[in-house]
């Protein structure tokens, strides 16, 4: 911490603000992967066994996490 | 970088869910618990009405968790994994943020990209579909009900993306607060169309056709036949509290996730910045550090 340089570019270099840019074909897998699991869970935690559903006429999960649905927003039976 | 970031996302997220857990355990499932009850004693009304009537009597479908699963690990489950999926998702638009909205704060960038997540998620559509606890919302409905409050997510999060775009291409011109009052405004016209075209959830045919036009599904007093209520309404404390503690639970969870994610983020970013900066490039790429 004590030892940090000082720039010429922001000369209260405690908190740096960002100029960096993060090259998103480069950090595609990640980034892919991530967006994929959210998008997942959003999915299956919010929307499956409703209006849609992978598992035909199931209702686990949708009974699981039916209070955590409706609080979150979602629309429920 | 991007692998720590992104960890660190999901880890936020995850925490976020449990505090929002928390909170809904302790506030939440008492009102969702009167819903239910309400739910419950509406149906033994309209058995009863539908058996002096001579009409089938509906059984329920067969309870395949306990409401104390649903209310006490279900809930948890539910909100954590929604944590982490927001965590998840939420550090790669953050990854994206970098360097392309500005000079920003590493820690004040985490909370604007939650911000944005909180309203183009959950907040902006609330405004036209708001949440609804047990016993509102019809069955035969479902199919519509979810397209509509999708339509409703998907519209907010472009517009949001739509607006950060016009107020970085108007900040030159306009100076950088009045540019973003100008994207705000675009993105408030834009949503507001989008409200305006959809429909109300009572407007739906189906409901119409079975209940007469009405804005929502919000259930109505239930009446014998001569006319006289042998059960009320849906209770409106009820639903206004179960419509509060909705919103304190996910800005609750989006607050946790931006204060918990920022200072990480900033650990990580640090050193990778001060380095793009003593060799004076002001742009580095993720792969090289």
């Amino acid at each position: 911490m004590s030892t940090m340089p000082v720039s010429p570019v922001s000369p209260a270099s405690t908190s740096v603000p960002t100029p960096l840019v993060v090259s998103a074909a480069k950090a595609r897998l990640w980034m892919g992967g991530a967006l994929l699991f959210g998008l997942l869970a959003y999915y299956f935690i919010g929307v499956d066994q409703g209006a849609v559903s992978v598992f035909g006429g199931d209702m686990h999960i949708h009974e699981f996490v039916h209070d955590s649905r409706h609080l979150l927003g979602f629309p429920c039976h | 970088m991007e692998k720590r970031i992104i960890t660190r996302g999901l880890l936020a997220g995850a925490l976020a869910g449990l505090v929002a857990f928390c909170f809904a355990r302790i506030f939440a499932e008492p009102v969702i618990g009167k819903a239910i009850a309400y739910e419950s004693g509406r149906d033994a009304a309209q058995a009863a009405l539908n058996q002096a009537a001579g009409l089938p009597v509906d059984s329920g479908g067969p309870d395949i968790f306990s409401r104390t699963v649903q209310s006490n690990i279900g809930i948890g489950v539910g909100l954590i994994g929604f944590g982490a999926a927001m965590g998840a998702m939420y550090a790669v638009v953050y990854l994206l943020c970098l360097g392309r909205v500005g000079r920003i704060q590493p820690k004040v960038l985490a909370l604007l990209v939650a911000g944005a997540g909180l309203a183009g998620i959950y907040l902006v559509p609330y405004l036209k579909y708001p949440a609804n606890p047990p016993a509102i919302g019809h069955p035969e409905t479902i199919k519509p009900r979810a397209a509509l409050y999708l339509t409703m997510v998907v519209c907010s999060l472009a517009f949001i993306l739509a607006a950060t775009w016009l107020g970085r291409r108007l900040a030159p011109r306009f100076g950088n607060w009045n540019a973003s009052l100008l994207a705000a405004l675009g993105f408030a016209v834009a949503i507001g169309i989008v409200m305006a075209i959809l429909p109300s959830l009572g407007e739906l045919s189906a409901n119409v056709h079975l209940y007469g036009h009405h804005a929502t599904e919000t259930p109505l007093p239930l009446a014998d036949p001569k006319g006289n209520i042998v059960y009320p309404g849906f209770p409106a404390d009820v639903l206004f509290s179960f419509r509060f503690y909705s919103i304190c639970n996910q800005v609750i969870l989006w607050g946790t996730l931006a204060l918990a994610f920022g200072p990480m983020a900033e650990r990580v970013l640090r050193p990778v910045m001060e380095r793009a900066e003593t060799t004076g490039g002001a742009g580095v790429t993720a792969a090289t550090v």
